[in-house]
């Protein structure tokens, strides 16, 4: 009897909730630490990333739109997800050189992640808002709302756990998020893909690239449709020429590089605070 | 050539035909070109019930000068209700920009031909320099190609000096067979421009729809020598169609259409996707709605 051939897997990317290739046609073939070839990824463009650009500003009526408690168990539902696919997650960060036990952790800490924020997404409002004493009868109160379209540039090692910690605070506070994966540790981030398609989150509301952060980081950081850039990769040269671009419409660009993305300071509703801006409304009593 | 003797259309072909002419690819100057050649045409319409001078008049100010950004032409025209035609006029005064009211019960067309002329002598006294007629469709569609043609050959009357658009409707017409002959039928009875919609139903301006209405300017001219003007409206949203149309316009009519004179897009939300493509080429930069005026 013949030998069955494998039916591989086409990585690829994920916009406005499809899975097209990259525009460009481009791609990079990814090497295992032996130098086994082990796909070939997208090397995204700069018009897939204006591509997402469109549909994360159309997503995010739609998105910031929902109530708190309903955000919360969209991300509940991505657990749940990741939960039932964990050992294609734990297979990919094998293939990408993790050993046997710490992908089981890193699997195991994200699904937890995401629980973590889910609870966040009705609570850390309260925490942030305030009323403030003011002269004069007014009431005075000021709350958090999303900033709006936010760019994520995801760290290039823990490609599960620091991919998943980087893209959630933003998303958990109502912003719609393109993210760009790890160059030489995409497989999660691609995978991850795919849990979101199954998890109830609309389309367009979370956008994953997979590319050369060299190569993009100009146009994350120029695009004027961009609200905020999350700079989780660590590249100082880069990070300044991010935050000089930023400038051209006042971009928030928020360094959140961590050594270790295990630990508690990785998770933390200041880090949703990051992609907010704070609102005050000035009332008149006794209206 | 009797106007009930138009030819058919092969449907297929006019499909085949558009799809080879949308893979065009238009890059760097020429795409420079194309958008603010496209700008240059666009009829800035607003046709709202809830239209108020305050916003005619910003339109206007918006079609003289769509941008602070350095070399961007002024828009063709603004397209308006005949009881705003005043109010445009006099913020537009001699800046070179048209003032084109829609007339003839707009946009359904059901009313009598007596009042549909005198609408359109009153939108001339107003002062507007063109008139967008519709056309009785139900007459049309049950084959009272006469009427319809008496009609606009009596609209175009009393338009004078003014420009008359005929607005087929093509959206109500079914086939594109009934569009070329609504297009024969408009031209012959004295078109100086033929339109596709009125913007207030889908499926409004198509490119195929849009071939077809070329096809029957371009053998009125064979015939005649006359040139008829197109006018492509609702529905062209974004630049990259735009030159889709662009593209199709040069290769069915040739370069003697490329200009305003001849070809106008009723539009109002393409001013604006156009301005950003244009900037964005300027700067390199991906620009956002955030930084451009919506009315």
């Amino acid at each position: 009897m013949a030998t069955r051939i494998e039916v591989l897997k086409t990585y690829k990317i994920y916009i406005d909730g499809k899975f097209p290739r990259t525009e460009s046609g481009r791609y990079y073939i990814l090497k295992s630490s032996k130098g086994e070839s082990i796909a070939n990824i997208c090397n995204s463009s700069r018009k897939d990333f204006r591509d997402a650009v469109v549909a994360a500003r159309r997503a995010l009526a739609g998105w910031s739109g929902r109530s708190a408690y309903n955000r919360g168990q969209i991300l509940y539902r991505i657990a749940e997800m990741l939960e039932s696919r964990r050992a294609q997650f734990v297979a990919e960060l094998l293939q990408q050189g993790s050993k046997a036990e710490d992908a089981e952790v890193e699997v195991s800490a994200s699904i937890d992640r995401i629980l973590y924020y889910a609870g966040w997404a009705d609570k850390f409002q309260q925490i942030f808002s305030s009323v403030n004493p003011v002269e004069g009868s007014y009431f005075n109160f000021s709350v958090p709302e999303p900033t709006g379209v936010v760019a994520v540039m995801a760290p290039e090692s823990y490609s599960l756990i620091g991919f998943v910690s980087s893209l959630l605070p933003a998303l958990v506070g109502g912003n719609t998020v393109i993210v760009l994966a790890s160059k030489t540790k995409p497989l999660c981030a691609v995978s991850f893909a795919e849990v979101l398609n199954s998890s109830d989150v609309p389309g367009g509301v979370i956008n994953i690239l997979t590319g050369d952060a060299e190569e993009l980081a100009d146009h994350f950081s120029t695009h004027m449709d961009v609200n905020s850039v999350v700079v989780s990769l660590k590249n100082d040269v880069m990070l300044k020429k991010i935050q000089l671009n930023a400038a051209g419409n006042v971009k928030r660009v928020i360094e959140f590089s961590m050594n270790d993305w295990f630990s508690t300071e990785a998770s933390s509703p200041y880090h949703i605070l990051d992609c907010q801006e704070i609102k005050t409304t000035w009332h008149p009593m006794g209206v | 050539m009797n106007f009930i003797e138009s030819p058919n259309v092969d449907h297929v072909n006019v499909e085949e035909r558009v799809a080879r002419l949308c893979k065009r690819s238009i890059k760097k100057e020429s795409k420079l070109e194309a958008l603010k050649l496209a700008l240059s045409m666009v009829d800035l319409t607003t046709l709202e019930a809830r239209d108020t001078p305050g916003k005619v008049i910003q339109m206007c100010h918006k079609a003289m000068r769509p941008h602070d950004f350095e070399d961007i032409p002024r828009v063709a025209a603004v397209c308006v209700y005949p009881n705003l035609v005043r109010v445009a006029k006099k913020t537009l005064l001699n800046s070179g920009v048209k003032v084109a009211s829609v007339a003839t019960a707009f946009p359904s067309g059901m009313s009598s031909t007596k009042i549909k002329i005198s609408e359109t002598k009153w939108a001339v006294s107003e002062g507007a320099d063109e008139i967008d007629m519709v056309i009785s469709r139900g007459k049309f569609l049950s084959g009272d190609l006469q009427y319809v043609f008496d009609e606009i050959a009596l609209v175009k009357e009393a338009c004078g000096e003014a420009h008359l658009k005929v607005i087929l409707e093509t959206g109500e017409l079914s086939t594109l067979d009934n569009v070329r002959k609504a297009s024969d039928l408009a031209i012959m009875a004295g078109a100086d421009f033929i339109k596709t919609s009125t913007g207030k139903l889908q499926p409004a301006a198509t490119l195929p729809v849009t071939l077809v209405m070329f096809e029957a300017i371009r053998d009125h001219f064979q015939r005649t020598g006359k040139m008829v003007g197109m006018k492509p409206a609702g529905g062209i949203s974004t630049s990259k169609i735009a030159i889709q149309y662009l593209v199709t316009l040069r290769e069915t009519l040739g370069n003697a259409w490329m200009n305003s004179n001849y070809f106008r897009f009723g539009a109002s939300t393409l001013a604006n996707d156009l301005l950003m493509q244009i900037v964005k080429l300027k700067t390199g930069v991906y620009q956002s709605e955030d930084y451009f005026s919506k009315d």
